[in-house]
């Protein structure tokens, strides 16, 4: 007998605008001692069905067919007070935000001890023992004094740990996670996933995990399921579905996930999802508006070059100057961006790599140093008149896509306000068929123009970010993070767009990411950020074959090992 | 992604009605009958104010048409009702009806223009003070502050006063209005002050924000096209329940008799000049413009509070 059965399951959210059938006939099996992995990007389903174990779809999603049985017993109909036992007694979750799942009034002691009481109808020294060995065994150093800490006082990683013990106090028979390491960085997922592993094999748990990642497939499930739109379109084996997938859309997903190990000169098969308008390939860059020869100062040198920069914000307010307190966030920062060159600045979170790029684009005003364009100090300029000749010679794609863009605004108004704002063509007419040109070279149809941000999906909007940012004709732009909120399908063609425009355009460009697999497929050379200082900058392929830095080895080491992966289609270059 | 999906083939030229059509305000609109009964409500008495001279039973100002013969009269359905006067007349003769008609309207014209002078000084004060930070925004909301710790309505007497004390006699008459919209305008604008301003911080950190500014717009710009939409939503909530509470502070300074002059009726000279008559049995005098007050102040309140409900994504 399967220890959880979901067989031929449906759930469908009715809504005004008609239902949306979100899980369509999904069956999964999970065993004894088992890591299932269901993977696909979002809308997939794939958290709806972990949801949906557990009797907690959001209203007004209902389950519209087939079962769910745990052990042999079914529990998709039972009662809200039935599946209120089993929640948290027989299945365990793990959410992935550890912030938020832990109660932030009360001790750890409090919530593990009470969830062991309340389950397994201990005593309460018997439970303080329990909740004492369950730290211990999810490595939690020190757990006698750990216990009587509040989630605070627990790094996040650590708190994970919790989150874990929490879900295992109750000795359940399956856990659910749903995108457990997600807001951890690199270096703690992996022990966290080494940690989840290890726990599911000795208590022989059965584990279905939910994610996007194709990383966390790779290091921890024995089987994979692939969704796409509700879809169960692929199952097997965690080698046989990475390395040999049958359908289209897992093959097509593999192939868009950035390698670690080698530069690709394209993603290839990517349009499984979104399908790109045809690019015309026919337009003329030479001749056209967009790539026509511009007004600029020619440049000896590098074209961007930062020197000692410094950035301070302050970190507590205070009336006299002396009394203030600073966070240094970038502290003395030098490096040159050469014409033509597509320059990577790779960290982890809060290491200043976005705070360097507000600096030079003029968001920020730097506490000392200077931010030369050409032979000019871009922080020495105090004319709004004389820095717009500068802002019109560079341009920003942000992270967000979705707070990047005025939802209030037509896609023609956004697109054209950098036109009419610099005066870049002469009349209304002018403006709107370079604007029409745009959105049809970054892959969206002319009818784009007429509609608000809204009705894109986030990679579409993506590529009305950048549609804004070529408006000024600019010949240094400034990624910062462009892909990091999107799914790794989308992510793959927008990196695409970016490296064929570079190319197209001779764009000199700033890449920013915390993601080194993607800094090896875009970039020629990266500087390695940690902690407002630059630890090491070297060509792209000199540093991923050899890191001299201790700082880059350590983050080269944490990367997903993905060599399993597929190779199909794929144009390796230099190969 | 999944639920905007449906939108992208077919609605590509949509005009704004069409949008409004399919949007969830009026979604949420048509599901709540309080609402739609407000709304009915509302829009009844701006009518019946606005069109008071093609509308009204009679002209209460005409003069000719009064005869003092009709005075104090009960409404229709009493005992020595006559049914040329529905609600019964006052004591000069004049149609309860037609003075609350033409009453409610320098009531509503007062009432929308407090507001929008409000809005104006409201929201531009909140923009500049939210963007701009620092000492400027220190200084604008201490001064919030402070007016906050006064009541509006004494705010708005103390204004009353001293332009009594400055305007010649003759002049105040004609400016009473003028006056009494100012009065209650700068006594409401901190709430708007202070809402635009925590959305500004919110949306001045927004992605689109910085785009702008790395383009190159000045902050004028910016705060008009890019900020200023995007924090109309909370706004038009304070509005609606504003004008309920402006009509209100108006009727209570006209009823004590430092509102508009008293030969403009407005509901709150109404209700002052049939107080007088209340204890001599004459209740309707009273009673019926403030009734009237208090239905059109309900209505104007409960659609700011579906309004709030339907724009707040919390409680969808």
């Amino acid at each position: 007998m399967d220890l959880l059965n979901i067989n031929g399951l449906e759930i469908e959210f009715p809504s005004r605008h008609g239902t949306v059938k979100a899980v369509k006939g999904v069956s999964l099996t999970v065993q004894p001692g088992e890591v299932l992995g269901v993977v696909g990007e979002s809308g997939a389903g794939k958290s709806t069905i972990g949801n949906a174990v557990i009797g907690l779809l959001e209203a007004p999603g209902r389950v519209s067919g087939g079962e769910i049985f745990l052990n042999g017993e079914q529990i998709n109909n039972l009662s809200d007070e039935g599946i209120r036992k089993i929640r948290g007694r027989r299945i365990g979750m793990i959410f992935q935000d550890p912030l938020t799942s832990l109660d932030p009034l009360q001790t750890i002691e409090q919530q593990l001890v009470e969830t062991i009481e309340l389950h397994l109808k201990l005593g309460a020294a018997k439970s303080f023992e329990r909740a004492v060995d369950l730290l211990r065994q999810v490595g939690i150093p020190d757990p006698e004094n750990r216990i009587k800490h509040y989630p605070h006082q627990f790094s996040g990683g650590m708190r994970q740990r919790v989150v874990i013990a929490l879900a295992l106090c109750a000795e359940p028979e399956v856990i659910i996670a749903d995108e457990p390491t997600t807001a951890l960085d690199v270096s703690i997922q992996a022990q966290i996933l080494e940690l989840m592993r290890r726990l599911c094999k000795d208590k022989q748990v059965g584990m279905l995990i939910i994610t996007h990642d194709m990383g966390v497939i790779a290091e921890i499930t024995d089987r994979v399921a692939v969704m796409y739109r509700g879809d169960l379109v692929e199952e097997g084996t965690t080698a046989k579905i990475l390395g040999d997938p049958d359908h289209p859309y897992t093959k097509s997903l593999i192939s868009a996930v950035p390698r670690p190990d080698v530069r690709l000169h394209r993603f290839p098969m990517v349009d499984y999802i979104e399908k790109e308008e045809d690019r015309k390939k026919t337009m003329d860059i030479s001749t056209h508006w967009l790539g026509q020869a511009r007004d600029f100062d020619a440049v000896e040198g590098p074209l961007v070059s930062v020197e000692n920069l410094v950035m301070k914000f302050v970190a507590k307010e205070a009336l006299l100057k002396r009394n203030r307190k600073f966070f240094t966030a970038v502290d003395g920062i030098s490096f040159d961006i050469k014409q033509g060159e597509v320059f990577g600045l790779v960290g982890e979170s809060g290491s200043g790599k976005s705070t360097v790029a507000r600096m030079i684009c003029g968001l920020y005003t730097p506490a000392s140093g200077a931010v030369n364009f050409g032979d000019t100090d871009l922080t020495k300029i105090k004319s709004e008149k004389e820095m717009d000749y500068y802002r019109r010679q560079m341009q920003m794609i942000f992270q967000d896509p979705f707070s990047s863009l005025n939802g209030r605004m037509k896609v023609m108004d956004i697109v054209a306000e950098p036109i009419r704002f610099h005066k870049l063509a002469s009349s209304n007419a002018e403006v709107e068929s370079i604007v029409l040109d745009l959105l049809e070279h970054v892959g969206l149809g002319r009818q784009a123009a007429l509609r608000f941000p809204h009705e894109f999906s986030g990679g579409q909007r993506q590529r009305i970010s950048i549609a804004r940012a070529l408006a000024t004709r600019p010949r240094f732009l400034i990624c910062d993070e462009p892909t990091s909120a999107l799914d790794v399908s989308i992510q793959a063609q927008i990196l695409n767009l970016l490296k064929d425009l570079q190319e197209e355009l001779g764009l000199t460009m700033l890449f920013i990411s915390h993601d080194l697999p993607v800094i090896r497929q875009m970039c020629d050379r990266v500087g390695v950020m940690r902690a407002g200082k630059l630890e090491e900058v070297s060509e792209t392929e000199a540093l991923f074959t050899n890191p001299t830095a201790t700082y880059t080895q350590e983050l080269l080491a944490l990367m997903p090992r993905l060599d399993t992966l597929s190779h199909e289609g794929l144009e390796v270059e230099g190969a | 992604m999944l639920v905007t999906g449906h939108k992208m083939d077919n609605t590509i030229n949509t005009s704004r009605l069409e949008r409004f059509l399919d949007s969830d305000i009026w979604h949420s609109f048509k599901q709540n009958p309080v609402a739609i009964v407000a709304f009915v409500v509302t829009v009844v008495m701006l009518l019946g104010a606005g069109f008071a001279p093609w509308l009204a039973p009679h002209d209460p100002f005409d003069m000719v048409a009064i005869d003092i013969m009709d005075s104090s009269l009960p409404p229709m359905w009493m005992v020595d009702g006559d049914p040329r006067f529905m609600l019964g007349t006052d004591d000069q003769g004049r149609d309860i009806l037609s003075t609350i008609m033409y009453g409610s309207r320098i009531s509503l014209i007062v009432g929308f223009s407090a507001v929008i002078f409000s809005m104006v000084v409201g929201i531009t004060l909140g923009l500049v003070s939210g963007y701009v930070g620092g000492k400027t925004d220190a200084f604008i909301m201490r001064v919030a502050d402070i007016q906050l710790s006064f009541p509006s309505i004494l705010i708005a007497l103390l204004i009353d006063g001293v332009a009594r004390g400055i305007f010649p006699s003759n002049l105040h008459e004609e400016l009473s209005i003028y006056v009494l919209i100012f009065a209650i305008g700068i006594s409401g604008w901190v709430q708007y002050a202070r809402t635009v301003r925590g959305s500004t911080l919110v949306e001045k950190n927004k992605e689109y924000v910085q785009a702008a500014r790395v383009i190159g717009i000045r902050p004028g710009t910016i705060l008009r096209r890019h900020v200023l939409p995007n924090v109309m939503g909370p706004v038009m909530v304070i509005a609606t329940i504003h004008l309920a509470v402006a009509v209100i502070t108006e009727a209570t300074l006209s009823f004590l008799g430092v509102g508009v002059s008293p030969t403009t009726p407005s509901l709150g000279t109404l209700i002052r000049i049939g107080n007088e008559y209340l204890f001599s049995g004459e209740w309707w005098i009273t009673i019926f413009p403030g009734a009237a007050l208090l239905i059109l102040v309900l209505a104007v309140n409960l659609l700011g509070d579906w309004l709030r409900d339907a724009l707040n994504p919390k409680l969808r």
